[in-house]
């Protein structure tokens, strides 16, 4: 579903994707607009994190098209496919960072690995993206071991923003994290994509962060987009599926669908 | 009437039963083989598609010579030791054996063309299996299992180039020097044994390994350690980086890795002493 004539930053039509018997996405379609922020919702194993690893081209969808500004990313060559991935960042929900490089080298990583940066300057740009996310520089040196939880999410989020990308895909930002420092790491993920103007896909199943971070929300169940709407309607949406999940409760049509 | 109709009557529920049985177990065969041809498969296009990096551009020097050092410089204490201690064992075994038949002056010999052709690279790729074929299971299926390999492909990187082809050209490359110093300390191991304990003189013992020596026994155990440190780079790569699950997944890999590659290693052996000396 689009919201004006505008050509989708991401369009997802038809996409399918099994794993052995379990059909994990069964024909999603979603538009996301340009600088627009969209939260992907949904319970465990509804096929949130597969999607954005179909879209990113971690993994190869059965069926479907992907598109990135109009253009077919599935039909693409491998160089034109790594020229869509070099515009993209992504915040791993463990944060995924390398553990036999020091912090400033996983936030320049992207940089180094293309030569867009020496590794003197690198250092200089990881401690401005470190600011940015609120670190000093001198966690700049530190092995990711020795950070907290919190602080490898900040550190992963400044290696998702590091290359100024134009796409960025944010996996559970919260999760494992206390009430403070979510809404800490949400705070950060608005002020970066809104500085950045970048277009921003997060999955969550976290109703508060969704609120947040979301301009526009989509519920996946069963590997199908079931509910698009304004993320500030959560829970009061008038779809019983969604305002179930956003409200946390019990007794609705999923726990229903649970018990047969 | 007679009776024999009868009796292929009555055997023909067992002889169905047999069928069945047998076909079961052709079944299962036939999956096992190609399971096995599946993975064999696999395993050549990752290690096709590994070394292929190493023409193709951009080339990470640091992470070779990273690897190299890994494999080479730190895995000699261990190498070194196995090399010493089995040239010392090897001349005092021989020396034991070979005088039952008054054959005692072999002792070199046997010491210098044991350890070059088959000791030296044979042991110093299962101690390197245990050591680095482990370790780069490990490091990459610890990699895999917590994402890190899905953030190198998000970061523009390419995970065969980044993680795999340094590795396998450092086992290629490290191996043979790791072989000839092993080669280096277990001839010493038996000169040791054989100059103070077993009352050979420095010269005899040093003329009989040298005059025996040809340059065929040098080079055919580095062709082996350059195919087994091959071996050992691919195994740990390949279990490390199609390892799934937590914990449990990254040991399965890593064991799997040392394992398979003590097999191949002990395989190719013998494969290549018959391309090498067989006549």
């Amino acid at each position: 579903m689009s919201w004006s004539d505008e050509t989708p930053k991401i369009r997802l039509r038809g996409l399918r994707k099994a794993f052995g018997s379990k059909q994990v996405l069964d024909g999603v379609d979603l538009d996301v607009m340009p600088g627009h922020s969209m939260v992907i919702l949904g319970g465990s194993g509804s096929g949130k994190s597969v999607t954005i690893k179909c879209i990113l081209g971690l993994i190869t969808p059965d069926e479907g098209m992907i598109e990135i500004d109009g253009q077919n990313v599935l039909a693409m060559t491998p160089r034109e496919r790594e020229a869509v991935l070099d515009r993209t960042g992504m915040l791993f929900q463990n944060g995924a960072l390398f553990d036999s490089l020091p912090v400033w080298e996983n936030v320049c990583f992207k940089l180094l690995a293309q030569n867009r940066i020496t590794r003197p300057h690198a250092r200089d740009r990881a401690a401005e993206v470190l600011a940015s996310v609120g670190l000093d520089a001198s966690v700049g040196d530190l092995s990711p071991s020795e950070l907290s939880g919190g602080m490898q999410k900040r550190v992963a989020l400044a290696r998702a923003i590091a290359s100024e990308p134009e796409i960025i895909f944010f996996d559970e930002p919260t999760t494992g994290l206390d009430p403070i420092m979510g809404a800490v790491i949400d705070g950060l993920i608005v002020d970066c994509v809104h500085r950045l103007g970048a277009t921003a896909v997060t999955i969550t199943h976290d109703m508060a962060s969704a609120r947040r971070i979301g301009d526009h929300a989509a519920m996946i169940h069963k590997g199908q987009i079931v509910w698009t709407g304004d993320a500030a309607t959560l829970g009061e949406t008038g779809n019983p599926m969604v305002d179930q999940f956003a409200r946390g409760e019990r007794e609705g049509p999923i726990a229903m669908e649970l018990r047969r | 009437m007679t009776l024999y109709p009868r009796s292929i009557a009555s055997a023909r529920p067992a002889l169905a039963a047999a069928g069945t049985l047998a076909l079961g177990w052709l079944g299962a065969l036939g999956q096992l083989v190609l399971a096995l041809c599946r993975k064999l498969g696999a395993v050549v296009l990752f290690a096709a598609e590994g070394l292929s990096h190493a023409v193709r551009p951009p080339f990470h020097p640091h992470l070779f010579l990273r690897a190299f050092l890994e494999v080479a410089y730190f895995s000699l204490p261990v190498v070194g030791l196995t090399a010493v201690f089995t040239g010392m064992v090897l001349a005092l075994q021989s020396y034991s054996g070979f005088s039952r038949f008054g054959a005692e002056g072999a002792v070199a010999n046997v010491v210098v063309l044991s350890i070059t052709r088959e000791l030296g690279p044979v042991l110093a790729g299962l101690m390197v299996a245990g050591r680095i074929g482990a370790a780069f299971a490990a490091e990459i299926g610890t990699m895999r299992v917590t994402d890190q390999i899905d953030a190198l492909t998000t970061l523009s990187t390419d995970p065969m180039k980044y993680l795999v082809t340094p590795r396998l050209l450092a086992g290629i490359a490290a191996m043979p020097l790791l072989v000839l110093v092993a080669d280096v300390l277990g001839v010493m191991g038996g000169y040791l044994i054989g100059t103070m304990k077993l009352g050979f003189s420095s010269g005899t013992y040093l003329k009989a390994t040298f005059d025996f020596l040809q340059v065929m026994d040098v080079v055919s155990g580095l062709v082996k350690a350059a195919v087994f440190g091959f071996i050992v780079a691919l195994m740990g790569t390949w279990c490390g980086y199609n390892s799934r699950g937590g914990a449990q997944g990254v040991g399965a890999a890593t064991t799997t890795a040392v394992v398979s590659s003590s097999i191949l290693i002990l395989a190719l052996d013998y494969v290549l002493t018959e391309a090498f000396f067989a006549r």
